[in-house]
């Protein structure tokens, strides 16, 4: 990214996004607008659907979680160079094993079944990326269309799982039977319960926690460690790595196994969180809003982490609007999602000129350096 | 066009320009007469780049005028450019490789739908071209086909063809032999006696001497001189373009070979698609001496480099470092780092460092995993910043600062990070491929008594360098290869110029297979 137009840290980290969120806002303003609603009320309605009660925040949060795995999936494989376009079927299969070790070991007790079905999500979803990986650094398949087809493979797989194996006897829908109490994540309202808040019960769970830790350890991975050091290098330059002893193919594998195992902890949140069974897509298109997420949060954990609020108030607003506002149906909602990753992600470099030469301006009439 | 006589051909009053905080040109003046060859010199950074590319389109000046023989002209593009008559020969030709030369140079200004006639229309115009110039070249040749020397050619033919009054050439002698630049400065000859304009860049201040009829300063973004060649001196050059006076011959004793510690036999390296680009190769490098490899870029040297770094794979034959062979024990270029062997390589941006990482993330590259800068399972940040900013401090890179990105500090700069970083790992073979590439004459002093104080301390180095002069000063015994192969070996007491040109082009020289 030599050819554009620098700008100060703070503004790239704070102020592009804000402006290329702004742009999206206003866009979808103006759709709202012609559909004959007001943008304005529509806003207000939106941000009190994400924020304006507990349970708004609750579901917000919810949401949030599944983004920050995937967020963080995405990331980690950016750096090491990768586009991994598979979380959405990584956290299917992750979830997956989640799942099944919910349905096995449901008998056990949740300190004996917590560990595993971690364990297992990041195992399910770290196995779903390693062949595209090992196909990418053996064979030079390009990973972006492969972890494209393990999605399909991974849905297609599911769906004759769900159909004809764990498919509750007696039942129509393609889902498991539930899980037992104690495979069930603790909601946040009985958490909180337990020290004296009292919150409104909702689906957030203690998932969301261990997406916060994600984060912190992928951030404390990538920039701290040898190896997190050995990815960057790779992912900035595979020459620069070969010339300095690090192997590309090695660490295509080991991103793409870390990055699988990160968006196979959805399941923890959505299945062993909120749903308390396997059940047919249950990612939900998380996978690829993880896309948008770790673009919006420039692949850094905090960033990731603002980001996939910002998405989990979108899904959580935007439901509520199309609640309230019959006019602007759930699909606008997606509409509004998509321009905000347009904005964001695909024309992210719209504003970066203009704003180089603002911030210029104030810079060196401020004398800076 | 009617023309008085002299007014310029080109002529730059006051152009000034800023990229951000730093100002490349300040109020330059410059001026061209026609039917001269006109040189333009300066550091890496002192606006030269910057003030042709205002020239030919590609910026545009903030303040400052242009007049094209006389007359005032905007060129806001590269298209505006030619169409005032300028054209530009780049240092990185830009040639569509698996065209014939014909269709190169029709290429953009072709007439009409119809090709053929704009072939025929543009084989008739070269073939005048070639006999005014003397500048012939097999029209109907693909240009991947042809020596670099002749395709260089091809773009001063593209300019002209174009109807260029005012031509630049942009470090023109970079890719050639000796004798192809000998070439090229006959035919600027002719060029200026056909009454053309001529910008000479480079920072090659004996080309400088041979070629031009007057020559321009620049230092900071400014001109600090400008000078009829006659009546200057390459000593007086050289200070004007760093402001202070240059040691350019490197003050060395003579060598004190010991023991043998990277011996090399029989070495094939061959590329991927199985061409062999080091064919059979032997030598050996001693302690406290500097093997210089000459050649023309492209005769297997970098191939040869790699191999021995353990970055690409060789064919056949066997590296020995200190006894230990490296080859057959399958040592990747982490281990043979391991047991003694830096390396500087050639292309510094593409391999030796991380351009967007921070100096400080560079000065561990390759040396990231040892137990030096690791505290448990985490890079230990404190002896990362003291290393690099012992790094700094004793190889003077400018600005100081390990947090500044890489891409910001200067290739002069850039490369003493480099050379600290594998210096400072106490190597016992030290491989430095162009170690003066893109880096300007101050830095160059430095790095050369650098390498020189490694030879003193008893260390083994292996000079990869297409400048001839570097290896001229800095080797004590000279490989020149070609085509892959070692064609002979002088001892760089015995060695000229010419006589290393001859074996660079592949006439044998004595002693060697």
């Amino acid at each position: 990214m030599s050819a554009t137009a620098k700008l100060p840290r703070w503004a790239e980290l704070g102020l592009l996004p804000l402006v290329n969120l702004l742009a999206a806002l206003v866009l979808s303003g103006v759709i709202v607008k012609i559909l004959g609603e007001s943008p304005w009320a529509a806003l207000k309605l939106m941000s009190a659907g994400a924020f304006g009660s507990q349970e708004a925040v609750g579901y917000t949060l919810y949401y949030t979680t599944n983004f920050i795995f995937t967020g963080l999936a995405v990331a980690v494989a950016y750096h090491a160079g990768l586009f991994n376009i598979g979380a959405e079927g990584q956290a299917y299969i992750g979830g997956l094993g989640t799942g099944l070790v919910c349905l096995w070991l449901g008998a056990w007790p949740f300190w004996a079944v917590f560990p595993l079905a971690v364990l297992a999500g990041a195992l399910g979803g770290a196995a779903w990326a390693f062949i595209p990986a090992w196909l990418q650094a053996r064979r030079g398949s390009h990973i972006v269309i492969t972890t494209i087809m393990f999605n399909f493979l991974a849905s297609a797989l599911m769906t004759y799982l769900l159909v004809n194996v764990l498919i509750r006897p007696g039942q129509q829908s393609p889902e498991s039977r539930e899980f037992s109490a104690h495979a069930v994540m603790p909601a946040a309202h009985e958490l909180l319960a337990k020290v004296g808040v009292t919150f409104t019960a909702t689906p957030l769970n203690l998932a969301f926690l261990l997406a916060l830790l994600a984060a912190a350890f992928v951030s404390v991975f990538i920039w701290r460690t040898r190896w997190g050091y050995a990815l960057r290098v790779a992912g900035q330059s595979p020459d620069a790595a070969v010339y300095a002893g690090i192997l590309p193919p090695r660490i295509i594998i080991g991103a793409m196994l870390l990055s699988g195992a990160l968006a196979g902890c959805l399941g923890l949140n959505e299945l062993m969180g909120s749903q308390h069974r396997i059940l047919i897509d249950f990612p939900g298109g998380a996978g690829f809003v993880g896309i948008a997420v770790a673009l919006m949060g420039r692949n850094r954990p905090l960033g990731v982490i603002l980001a996939a609020v910002l998405f989990g108030a979108l899904a959580q607003g935007g439901s509520q609007l199309s609640f309230d506002m019959p006019k602007v149906n759930r699909d606008m909602v997606v509409v509004i999602q998509g321009l905000v990753i347009l904005f964001c992600g695909a024309l992210e470099n719209v504003f970066r000129a203009p704003l180089a030469r603002v911030v210029a301006m104030f810079g060196n009439r401020g004398g800076e350096e | 066009m009617n023309r008085a006589p002299g007014v310029p051909a080109l002529e730059l009053r006051g152009i000034d320009k800023r990229f951000g905080a730093v100002h490349a040109n300040r109020g330059v003046d410059f001026s061209v007469a026609a039917g001269s060859v006109h040189g333009l010199i300066g550091e890496n950074g002192a606006g030269k780049s910057t003030l042709m590319n205002i020239v030919y389109g590609f910026h545009r000046a903030d303040a400052g005028e242009m007049l094209i023989h006389g007359r005032r002209v905007d060129i806001h593009a590269p298209h505006a450019a030619i169409a005032a008559g300028i054209g530009m020969v780049h240092q990185h030709f830009m040639l569509v490789e698996n065209f014939t030369v014909l269709e190169n140079v029709i290429l953009g200004v072709e007439r009409g739908a119809r090709l053929a006639a704009s072939l025929a229309h543009a084989r008739e115009e070269l073939k005048k071209l070639a006999h005014d110039y003397g500048l012939e070249v097999p029209l109907d040749a693909m240009v991947s086909e042809l020596p670099v020397g002749v395709q260089q050619r091809v773009e001063i033919l593209k300019a002209l063809y174009r109807g260029a009054e005012i031509l630049i050439l942009d470090e023109p002698t970079a890719v050639l032999t000796p004798q192809e630049a000998a070439q090229l400065f006959q035919l600027l000859g002719r060029l200026r006696e056909q009454g053309k304009a001529v910008i000479f860049v480079t920072h090659k201040l004996r080309e400088i001497m041979a070629v031009t009829d007057r020559v321009t300063v620049m230092r900071q973004g400014a001109v600090v001189a400008e000078v009829a060649t006659a009546e200057t001196s390459v000593r007086e050059l050289a200070e004007k373009m760093v402001g202070r006076a240059v040691l350019l011959q490197v003050e060395k004793g003579p060598a004190q070979p010991g023991a043998a510690r990277l011996a090399v036999q029989d070495l094939e390296v061959r590329d991927r698609r199985g061409v062999a680009r080091v064919k059979g190769v032997s030598f050996e490098v001693r302690a406290g001496e500097i093997v210089g490899i000459a050649g023309v870029a492209g005769n297997g040297q970098s191939e040869l480099l790699e191999a021995l770094a353990g970055i690409v794979a060789s064919s056949r034959g066997e590296i020995r470092l200190n006894g230990c062979d490296l080859v057959r024990e399958e040592l990747d270029a982490r281990a043979r780092r391991g047991l003694g062997l830096a390396h500087v390589p050639e292309d510094r941006l593409r391999m030796g460092v991380v351009a967007a990482f921070s100096a400080q993330a560079n000065a561990i590259l390759g040396y990231h995993d040892r137990p030096a800068y690791n505290r448990g399972l985490l890079l230990d940040r404190t002896a990362i910043l003291a290393g690099c900013e012992k790094k700094m401090a004793g190889y003077d890179v400018r600005p100081p600062d390990p947090e500044l990105r890489l891409a910001s500090f200067s290739g002069g700069n850039q490369q003493k990070l480099v050379l600290a970083r594998e210096i400072d790992a106490d190597p016992s073979v030290l491989l430095v491929g162009q170690p003066t590439r893109g880096v300007d004459i101050g830095a160059i002093e430095f790095i050369h008594r650098q390498l020189v104080a490694l030879r003193d301390a008893g260390k083994a180095v292996l000079l990869v360098s297409v400048e001839l002069e570097e290896i001229l000063g800095l080797a004590d015994r000279i490989l020149v290869m070609n085509c892959g192969e070692i064609v002979g070996e002088v001892a760089s007491a015995d060695a000229t110029e010419e006589k290393l040109g001859l074996m660079m082009a592949g006439v044998r020289g004595e002693g060697h297979a």
